[in-house]
């Protein structure tokens, strides 16, 4: 079990913090000296999953390391908002190479550190989908089949952003991007076997593999801590609601990665040496429609006349996922 | 280091951007009313006293909650609990039992001892309480607090009122209530008992009392004509429970019929059930009609009282009545059948409700008077300049805490009064609705059941029906509370806000917007729990 | 220590004697040799303190050694021809970021068609990638120039690339003075990196930069060049006075004083030139050689300097800028511009084509004739060329050209890996 039950305390159980919890209970968010590692002052679209996503995991990363910690990043939303001259966000040392290539240059990160003596400093690479699962997938499966000593997290907001929202191979079925517009007899992304990287990752046998979103920060804390127990390759790729791609509220970041959670489109788990170890069981289940009618992207489903049969295969997939990963167990305590 | 231009950069330097400059909507905290706290008719502040009892800090939750009702342990017994029943939680799952908690610290208080702080000051102003009944009491309690010398004047033989010469001891057990009544007189308030106030201006004049509060209840049993035989024994309710208090208990036969569907109905029939006879309770109408408490007439059908519902007394004779069966018309109203029943009845009680002996205002000039009840203005007082009255003689619903709310709202009239001023209550903040809340952030943790006594003990004494939670319990009951339309320093905006735009001041002191940093995304507003911060529009 | 061995295996135990402590690898002819060997050695462990990772790619192997440099470490990657093509964008990237990698390039012609034998192609399409670019003419100089090459970059914090002709020194036997552990290390301090990333002192490398700074950035990495073309003789000259020869430096001339005719290329073929230029000699022809050991920076001053004197100039080079000619002449024309002097390319030895004495003996004699055309294409089969010229002319579609010259040559099942 990845996510820390607390019983007894109800009165915002799953909140930041509780004043009811003794301070290693809290999550790292609550704490006043958190490292803050993107600083305010970035340039993220206002509601940016992306950067909450990214502080969320590498000021849990800093806690975990000691502050003993280096990023490298690709290119991307991340990487653009966080740096451009002459101000960086980044507190910690962080270093942008390229698009494609930063699981790598982590490798090298890693390796100069052994080399130097300094095992005790430890490096994420960080990118978002397009970064990962596409331009950066060779480097990521060359990285997880060396078994470097590198934790890689993935911010999937589902779409190449930066660029101005253009279809990934993260992108879902249905969706509408730039470059899969909700045009012709079938509007949207294709339903294609789909690029699960958690999955393919699982497929490496790494020491640990994880899913989270910005949602539910006690789990994603508790991952990446748990990632950190680890030496070797790691994997966690996080869905970082993206208002701008997504066609959503700003203020809805969070709420929409909760309903990604809770309608089973998205699977929350965790796997170690390539078998799942825990799944984040939905407290409440929704249908796929509460999940995809706040998003413009997908409003070509509903309307006048509802796209009844590809919501339907919509929601199979998210039924398939609560299968696959046991998302409807009762969590043990 | 010797950084290349351009391309490597200090850490944490983006600070000199202020990003507050995108923003056209802005997050604001507030503060909004719990529906609990706006339901309390004694107006407590409940989630205020729930947040200390949630930190296992007792005492300050007691001191909190007596700020505003000195009578917790009573609370916890008596009090219909309206809060309950508008409690947010009880949307979600059940609501918070706020007055199971209200018992324990009330009696926690008892058993630690606690004590009211006495006043700092003394006015010098001299008010006199007609009657020790809740509402006086209350009034007395508020009105010492405050500095000002406070007689009470109770013309029974004992303080309490209703609480005492009505609420049986099986719900409220009397050493609860000595207690209470105790620790405010502790506070330096005079309690002259089998003292009956005859003539309000003359009790005034002759104890040089330069304000009053009436506080006489409503004492005199409703009765309906019944033709009835001589041997017929027809009691009233509050007779034949003021009685039960005494040492000689009403002689009632074996058979009692008590008429009525009030709770004091259900209270009669209930003890006498307790004293080896057997109730039937006639009521004209439904049970879901009927006004006593659905609780109340459960745990009585429990303890075997029998209820003839659609029923009135047509009359009665020598060991029997005759009833005759009603039938609700299609606006509810009970209309007569024509079809009549015997039933065995060595005794009627009425339990009809009460009016009130408005005797000791007789010759007061100003005062207002409409059915039976004593009209006041919103700062509860009479016509008359420095009568002030509350509780049953009033009009409005007769309950404990009603009269316990009556009795701090005319003290703090009262003492504005004596000082010449207006006492202005402070703005009510707009509540803090359902729709407020995020309910994702709080886990399911259903109600905490109260035990109760033992049906047999039940139906044989007058030990207390109903137990109260233990310490563990009562926590967990606490925590229960969502806490709704007020931080509680969950964090929560603290760290969703993706520019950390949020100054977390440390405990008890809540946080603070950075104004140049926020973007004004709402995600903070959206993801508040109890819904404690709003967005306004950019002032431009 | 003079020993027989190949030129890989020589410049491999030069690395290692630099102390490298990452180093990164994706096989590739005629690199394999030079990877492999340190491979071995780091897992034996003989190379102690070192790193050496099998990626899946060169656009890895670049990356890795990125990362491993910016974390404060001595990375070494070695690539030819399509594998230096396909870690452009990182090689790019590691002299954009100032990061001091050095990189041996084991000279190879690029596809298609593909080819694996030597030819200047692939570094030279990197001529403005920022990288400094040195040429080795023998297996000696080599090894040494790889020893020179580390101190070289991390003294400007500046990747370099050590160019090696594939085949002809990366597999050929010769005898070369392996310098000793001391000797190195009392040349090669160890690396300091400029900028680090390192908890201890945070920094934020590899900004976003707008037009605000753009121009200045890379003007300020022109710069580091044009530094590098002092330090160049420099480090030569320390370079000798501990190992006691005289290698690397910008240029060297060969008989040059008296020169009419001046001859320029870079790397091993140099050999072939000065054999054929002794042979001149002997018959009283005035002529000299001038050798680019750096290629990047490109030392203009003293391209002009030697080439000044003679009456023409012959750039021989082992790389074709199709659709105009010659690269390394280009420069060789602006390092003499304003300087009425014939001048001429020759373009040889594409794909591994054999650059005999017999055919230079001819081109230089046409040159001093002024008989040469101003491209020339050494030793191009013009009956093979024509005749496809001819096809081509009749038919518009003739399939690929390759294949139809190879049917002409009558080598179409010639096996190529
Ligand atoms: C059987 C019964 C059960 C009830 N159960 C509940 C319950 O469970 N919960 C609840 O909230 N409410 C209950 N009530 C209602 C509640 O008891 C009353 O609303 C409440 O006690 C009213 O308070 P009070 O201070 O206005 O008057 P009272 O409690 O009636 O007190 C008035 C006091 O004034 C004294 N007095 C009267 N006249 C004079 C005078 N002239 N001079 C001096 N003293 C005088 C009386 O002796 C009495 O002590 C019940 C009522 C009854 C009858
Ligand atoms: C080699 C290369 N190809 C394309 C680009 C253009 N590019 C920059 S960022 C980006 C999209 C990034 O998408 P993703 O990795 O999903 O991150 P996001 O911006 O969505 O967070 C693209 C296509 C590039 N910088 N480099
Ligand atoms: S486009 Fe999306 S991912 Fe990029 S900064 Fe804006 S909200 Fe964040
Ligand atoms: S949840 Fe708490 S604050 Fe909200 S109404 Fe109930 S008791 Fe009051
Ligand atoms: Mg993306």
């Amino acid at each position: 079990m990845t996510f820390q039950p607390i019983k007894f305390y109800q009165t915002g159980t799953f909140t930041v913090g509780n004043r009811l919890l003794t301070p290693e209970q809290r999550s790292v968010q609550s704490h006043l000296d958190r490292s803050n590692a993107i600083n305010s002052g970035h340039r993220a679209c206002q509601g940016c999953g992306e950067a909450l996503g990214a502080r969320y995991a590498i000021d849990a990363a800093m806690e975990a390391t000691n502050s003993q910690l280096i990023a490298v990043n690709a290119t991307g939303c991340l990487e653009v908002f966080t740096t451009p001259y002459p101000e960086t966000s980044w507190q910690l040392p962080w270093m942008h190479s390229l698009f494609g290539n930063a699981a790598a240059v982590a490798t090298g990160v890693a390796a100069a550190m052994k080399v130097k003596g300094r095992s005790e400093v430890r490096v994420v690479a960080q990118g978002g989908d397009g970064g990962t699962t596409d331009i950066g997938f060779g480097c990521l499966s060359g990285m997880f089949e060396r078994n470097d000593d590198v934790l890689y997290i993935c911010y999937d907001n589902e779409a190449y952003m930066n660029t101005g929202v253009q279809r990934s191979s993260a992108t879902p079925p249905a969706a509408r991007t730039a470059t899969t517009m909700s045009v012709g007899p079938e509007p949207g992304n294709v339903f294609g076997q789909g690029k699960f990287l958690p999955a393919i990752a699982m497929a490496h046998e790494i020491p640990y593999v994880a899913t989270a979103t910005v949602a539910d920060l006690r789990d994603l804390e508790a991952k990446v801590k748990r990632a950190m127990e680890f030496r070797g390759a790691r994997y966690i790729h996080i869905l970082v609601p993206c208002p701008l791609g997504w066609g959503t509220a700003s203020h809805d970041s969070i709420r929409i990665a909760r309903l990604a959670h809770e309608t089973g489109v998205f699977p929350v788990f965790e796997a170690e040496y390539g078998v799942q170890v825990s799944a984040l069981p939905i407290r409440k289940q929704l249908p796929v429609e509460e999940y995809l009618k706040p998003q413009k992207r997908f409003a070509h489903l509903f309307g006048a006349k509802p796209k009844v049969e590809v919501i339907a295969r919509l929601q199979a997939r998210a039924d398939r996922n609560i299968s696959r990963y046991g998302l409807l167990q009762k969590e043990v305590a | 280091m010797d950084k290349p231009f351009a391309i490597t950069l200090d850490p944490g330097s983006s600070l000199a951007n202020l990003t507050g400059s995108w923003r056209t909507r802005k997050p604001v905290y507030l503060d909004r009313l719990p529906p609990c706290n706006n339901a309390c008719p004694a107006g407590e502040n409940i989630q205020g006293w729930l947040f200390h009892a949630e930190a296992g800090n007792y005492e300050q939750a007691w001191r909190t909650l007596t700020e505003n009702n000195p009578l917790p342990a009573i609370m916890g017994r008596v009090c219909y609990h309206p809060c309950e029943t508008a409690c947010n939680r009880g949307q979600l799952d059940d609501a918070v039992g706020i007055n199971s908690v209200e018992r324990f610290l009330g009696d926690e208080a008892i058993k630690c001892g606690w004590q009211f702080d006495k006043p700092a000051t003394s006015s010098g102003k001299k008010v006199l309480v007609v009657g020790a009944g809740p509402s006086g009491l209350s009034a007395a309690y508020h009105l010492a607090r405050m500095g000002h010398k406070v007689e009470i004047q109770e013309a029974g033989p004992m303080a309490g009122g209703m609480m005492r010469f009505g609420i049986p001891k099986y719900r409220l057990p009397r050493e609860v209530l000595d207690a209470e009544v105790q620790r405010i007189l502790d506070l330096g308030v005079t309690l002259r008992l089998n003292t009956k106030v005859a003539n309000i201006e003359q009790s005034m004049k002759e104890g040089g009392f330069d304000a009053a509060f009436l506080a006489v209840g409503a004492h005199i049993g409703k009765r309906t004509y019944i033709p009835a035989g001589d041997a017929t024994k027809i009691l009233d309710a509050v007779s034949v429970l003021r009685s039960m208090e005494g040492e000689d208990k009403p002689m009632l036969g074996r058979r009692v019929v008590v008429y009525g569907g009030g709770n004091t109905a259900i209270d009669v029939a209930r003890s006498v059930k307790r004293m080896g006879a057997e109730p039937i309770i006639v009521y004209r109408r439904t049970r879901d009609k009927a006004p006593a408490h659905d609780f109340e007439i459960e745990e009585a059908l429990q303890e075997g009282v029998m209820i003839k519902w659609l029923s009135t007394i047509k009359q009665a004779g020598e060991g029997e009545i005759t009833v005759e069966k009603m039938q609700l018309d299609e606006k509810g109203f009970p209309q007569p059948t024509g079809e009549f029943e015997t039933l065995a009845a060595d005794s009627v009680v009425l339990a009809l409700g009460q009016d009130v002996d408005l005797s000791l205002l007789e010759g007061v000039s100003g005062l207002e008077i409409k059915d039976g009840t004593v009209q006041v203005g919103p700062n509860m007082m009479t016509g008359h300049d420095g009568i002030f009255a509350g509780g049953d003689m009033v009009p409005s619903e007769r309950t404990v805490t009603v009269g316990v709310g009556h009795g701090k709202k005319a003290a703090r009239h009262i003492d504005a009064w004596l000082r010449g001023t207006v006492y202005e209550s402070a703005p009510k903040h707009e509540i803090a609705t359902f729709d407020k809340l995020n309910l994702w952030y709080y886990s399911d943790a259903p109600k905490t059941v109260r035990p109760m006594l033992d049906i047999i003990r039940r139906q044989s004494s007058f030990d207390e029906v109903q137990g109260g939670l233990d310490e563990s319990n009562a926590l967990f009951e606490a925590r229960r509370c969502l806490s709704c339309g007020n931080c509680f320093e969950c964090d929560n905006c603290y760290g969703v806000c993706p520019d950390n735009a949020v100054i977390k001041l440390g405990p008890g002191r809540r946080f603070e917007f950075n104004y140049d940093y926020c973007k004004g995304c709402g995600i903070c507003v959206s993801e508040c729990p109890c819904g404690a911060i709003k967005m306004v529009a950019e002032d431009i | 220590m003079l020993k027989q061995t190949e030129g890989s295996r020589a410049v491999a135990e030069a690395i290692a004697l630099c102390r490298p402590e990452v180093i990164c690898a994706y096989p590739i002819s005629p690199q394999t040799h030079i990877v492999e060997a340190l491979g071995e050695s780091v897992k034996s462990g003989q190379l102690e303190n070192c790193e050496f990772i099998n990626v899946e790619s060169e656009f890895a192997a670049m990356s890795v050694a990125i990362g491993a440099s910016a974390g404060g470490a001595r990375a070494y990657t070695a690539t030819a021809s399509q594998g230096l093509l396909f870690m452009v964008e990182a090689v790019y990237n590691a002299s954009g970021l100032g990061l001091p990698i050095v990189m041996t390039v084991a000279n190879r012609a690029i596809g298609a068609p593909i080819n694996i034998w030597n030819d200047h192609s692939d570094s030279l399409s990197q001529r403005d990638s920022g990288w400094m670019q040195l040429f080795a003419e023998t297996n000696q100089e080599a090894l040494d120039l790889h020893i020179q090459a580390f101190k070289l970059a991390e003294e400007l914090s500046l990747p370099v690339m050590v160019c090696m002709d594939g085949f002809i020194l990366t597999h050929a036997y010769e005898r070369v003075d392996m310098p000793t552990q001391q000797q190195v290390d009392a040349y090669l301090p160890p690396y300091e990196p400029r900028q680090v990333l390192d908890p201890r002192e945070p920094v934020s490398i590899g900004a976003m930069v707008g037009p605000e700074a753009f121009m200045e950035v890379r003007y300020l990495a022109h710069a580091k060049q044009m530094q590098a073309l002092e330090r160049i003789p420099q480090l030569a000259a320390e370079f000798k006075q501990i190992f006691g020869r005289d290698t690397g430096g910008l240029t060297h001339t060969y008989c040059a004083e008296d020169a009419e005719t001046m001859v320029v290329a870079m790397g091993s073929v140099l050999g072939t030139i000065k054999d054929t230029v002794d042979e001149m000699r002997a018959d009283g022809h005035k002529i000299g050689v001038l050798g680019i050991t750096s290629y990047r920076p490109f030392p203009l001053a003293q391209v002009r300097a030697a080439l000044q004197n003679a009456k023409r100039v012959v750039v021989l080079e082992k790389s074709l800028a199709v659709g105009i000619g010659g690269i390394l002449s280009t420069d060789v024309r602006m390092a003499l511009s304003g300087i009425q002097l014939h001048g001429y390319t020759v373009v040889a030895g594409l794909g591994g084509r054999a650059i005999t004495r017999k055919s230079l003996h001819k081109l230089f004699r046409e040159a001093e004739q002024e008989t040469l055309q101003p491209l020339t294409f050494l030793d191009l089969d013009w009956n093979v060329v024509n005749k496809q010229l001819e096809r081509e002319r009749s038919v518009r579609r003739s399939g690929p050209a390759a294949e139809s010259i190879l049917r002409d040559i009558g080598t179409v099942a010639s096996k190529i890996a």
